[in-house]
């Protein structure tokens, strides 16, 4: 492979990993309150799909952009009240909201099955640093969904380990009780990061449906939403890891695109198996190399009950 | 503005454990309605097509058991790994090895008895689903590798791996180009109750309920499921086995899981195809936690599942996407997890302090 070759693969890495880097980047700040919202998927699809209808309908994608964030805010909302102030489940509650969301995307998105986007976001050249060569264009030709990816994740490092908020959003992770004492209320915080951490699921989704893959397909996410929760294990909570693990995961996707447009005789079946088998393997080795716990809030998939201080 | 306390009750109500799985499936129908009409579409002929087309002719009634026993064995399978609270949603991905490895055995093996062929390839399927979940298990058991996320990307595999299958190396010849896998010799199909398509699936699927039922509630090995579904830390201080436990549970998870994948090749397909499965593995989560992770209540919720799968193909014929099937699960399963809370805790209204 030559070098153009290899530029060109890399910057489609980072535009495939983009929508899981939204993704992951929204359910990491969810668990760092400590809630485990596993319906990741259903988000996305959701966010795919409103923000293809609204776009197709109004003709501004950033008005499907704004859909997008609405509907997957209100799909964390629904989980938020379930297991917040009802108590329930979190694994529970998350599958629900993944089996709602791939049901509802699918029923909203009928009419609109196949048909192209045609309101594309244009590519964003910076200039200056798009001519530095090899590294030009793979950081910095692309359209500025991908930057605001990048900057949304790296902000989240700031926030979460360098401002006071951050320092709320993680002692509401780890010890509720304890940041209950202090006089923080716990629930709102944990409420704003669940739907916050919604909004940026449904981004990812309609940057698959409106960037990525231009049009609407049922179940067009195809596992991402799960991938970018493994993804949140694998950059044990921290936001700047989550940027290099996307690219990472995008890299396997758009490798495995480019072996099948180069004929590679490799059954096509057992390309788009892996990224499963990757994601797989990278979670065996994170969790086995370093205790699972590590990195984790410590009370992560826990309700928080003041009465049972 | 009223306040709420919630005061944990001594002991959980079972009034209300009955009630909520029926209020949650009224729930379901009365938002589904809502957006039916939102939509567009004429609510009241909507449900009135779902009704007839599952349970309003003999036919119906028969093709709605049909989908009905997937979907208990698929329930009872994720039901037992609940039980310990792993959560297996891997059933999908163990239907399709169960339905390839039995599809395989059937085919290499040839025509022969039923009564040798249809333990054979059921003890197939039961392998490669136990196989299947195994996998998670084991990493789950001896690495703490999350067993949600590693089932769920074992179900593309598994789904991927069918595909290849069917449209590589076992493509049948004489499929004109179709997807599809040879046809299973006759003595490995299972026989059906008169000119319906229902099998004798369902009386497996009615055994191993009964298997289940006793094994946990009435065998030593049961109690140590429940004690660890509790607590894995009384379980280890008891000297219970954790790690040989979840492995175990996995494993027949998976088996069971595999069989119904079985089922559906040799009772209703006859051969190993793409799309064998509409997401039972999944609607079969909300099947095992509508019914309180019991056996008996399974079968009849499955039943109920296996009726709104059929209606959902019938109300595609006045326009309305099958997706909205899904829509009902997640309702159903919200209100579900809602009503927990009103089966632990007792809600009492209290009056505004002052300051």
């Amino acid at each position: 492979m030559d070098i153009i070759a290899l530029t060109a693969l890399l910057a489609a890495s980072i535009a495939a990993g983009t929508a899981i880097l939204f993704a992951a980047a929204g359910e990491l700040l969810t668990e760092r309150s400590g809630i485990l919202n596993l319906g990741v998927e259903g988000m996305m699809l959701v966010g795919a799909v409103l923000g293809f209808i609204v776009t197709v309908n109004t003709g501004n994608h950033w008005l499907g952009v704004i859909g997008a964030l609405v509907g997957g805010g209100i799909m964390a909302a629904l989980h938020a009240v379930v297991t917040i102030s009802l108590r329930a489940n979190q694994v529970v509650s998350g599958l629900a909201l993944t089996i709602f969301g791939t049901g509802l995307s699918g029923f909203l998105g009928k009419n609109y099955e196949g048909a192209p986007m045609l309101y594309q976001f244009k590519d964003l050249n910076i200039p200056v640093l798009q001519d530095i060569p090899v590294l030009g264009p793979i950081f910095f030709q692309h359209d500025i969904m991908v930057f605001l990816a990048m900057i949304l994740a790296a902000g989240m490092w700031y926030v979460l380990y360098r401002t006071s908020w951050g320092i709320t959003i993680r002692s509401v992770g780890e010890n509720p009780q304890a940041a209950d004492a202090a006089g923080i209320n716990v629930a709102r915080v944990r409420y704003f990061c669940t739907i916050s951490g919604g909004m940026l699921a449904g981004l990812g989704g309609a940057y698959i449906s409106l960037v990525y893959a231009p049009t609407w397909q049922q179940n067009m996410t195809a596992g991402r939403g799960w991938i970018a929760v493994a993804l949140v294990i694998f950059a044990l909570w921290n936001p700047t890891r989550a940027i290099l693990g996307a690219y990472l995961f995008g890299g396997v996707e758009a490798l495995t695109f480019r072996l099948q447009t180069m004929g590679i005789h490799i059954s096509s079946f057992f390309l788009v198996m892996f990224p499963y088998i990757v994601t797989i393997l990278v979670l065996v080795l994170v969790t086995i190399r370093r205790r699972q716990d590590a990195g984790a809030p410590e009370a992560l998939g826990l309700s928080y009950d003041r009465e049972e201080r | 503005m009223p306040k709420f306390r919630l005061i944990r009750r001594e002991e959980n109500s079972t009034l209300v454990g009955l009630m909520t799985p029926i209020l949650s499936i009224i729930m379901a129908f009365v938002l589904g309605w809502l957006v039916l009409d939102l939509a567009g579409f004429n609510p009241a002929l909507v449900y009135r097509k779902m009704f007839s087309g599952s349970l309003g002719t003999y036919y119906a009634v028969s093709e709605t058991i049909v989908k009905a026993i997937p979907l208990m064995l698929a329930g009872l399978a994720v039901s037992l790994a609940f039980k310990m609270k792993l959560w297996n949603i891997g059933a999908e991905g163990q239907i399709y090895m169960g339905a390839f490895a039995a599809s395989g055995v059937a085919v290499a093996v040839g025509d022969g008895s039923p009564f040798l062929l249809i333990p054979l390839t059921m003890l197939a399927g039961f392998i490669a689903g136990a196989a299947w979940g195994f996998i998670p298990g084991m990493l789950r058991a001896y690495g703490q590798v999350n067993e949600t996320i590693i089932t769920l990307m074992l179900n593309y595999v598994a789904i991927y791996w069918v595909d290849y299958l069917v449209f590589g190396p076992w493509k049948d010849p004489k499929s004109m180009g179709f997807p599809l896998a040879p046809i299973l010799p006759s003595g490995a199909q299972l026989p059906v109750l008169g000119d319906s398509r229902v099998h004798l699936g369902l009386i497996f699927a009615l055994i191993i309920a009964v298997i289940i039922y006793i094994l946990i509630q009435h065998t030593r090995w049961g109690y140590e499921v429940r004690v660890l579904g509790e607590s894995q830390a009384a379980a280890r201080y008891a000297g219970i086995n954790v790690a040989k436990n979840i492995m175990l549970v996995m494993l027949i998870s998976g088996g069971i899981a595999g069989i119904a994948g079985m089922i559906e090749v040799s009772g209703i397909t006859h051969r190993l195809q793409q799309d064998l499965s509409p997401g039972y593995g999944y609607t079969a989560i909300i099947v095992a936690w509508l019914a309180r992770l019991n056996p008996f209540a399974i079968i009849l919720v499955a039943f109920l599942f296996g009726a709104l799968i059929v209606g959902g193909y019938a109300i595609q014929i006045v326009g309305v996407s099958f997706a909205i099937t899904q829509v009902f699960q997640g309702i159903v399963l919200f209100f579900l997890l809602a009503g927990e809370l009103f089966i632990k805790y007792r809600i009492i209204l209290i009056k505004e302090e002052a300051g």
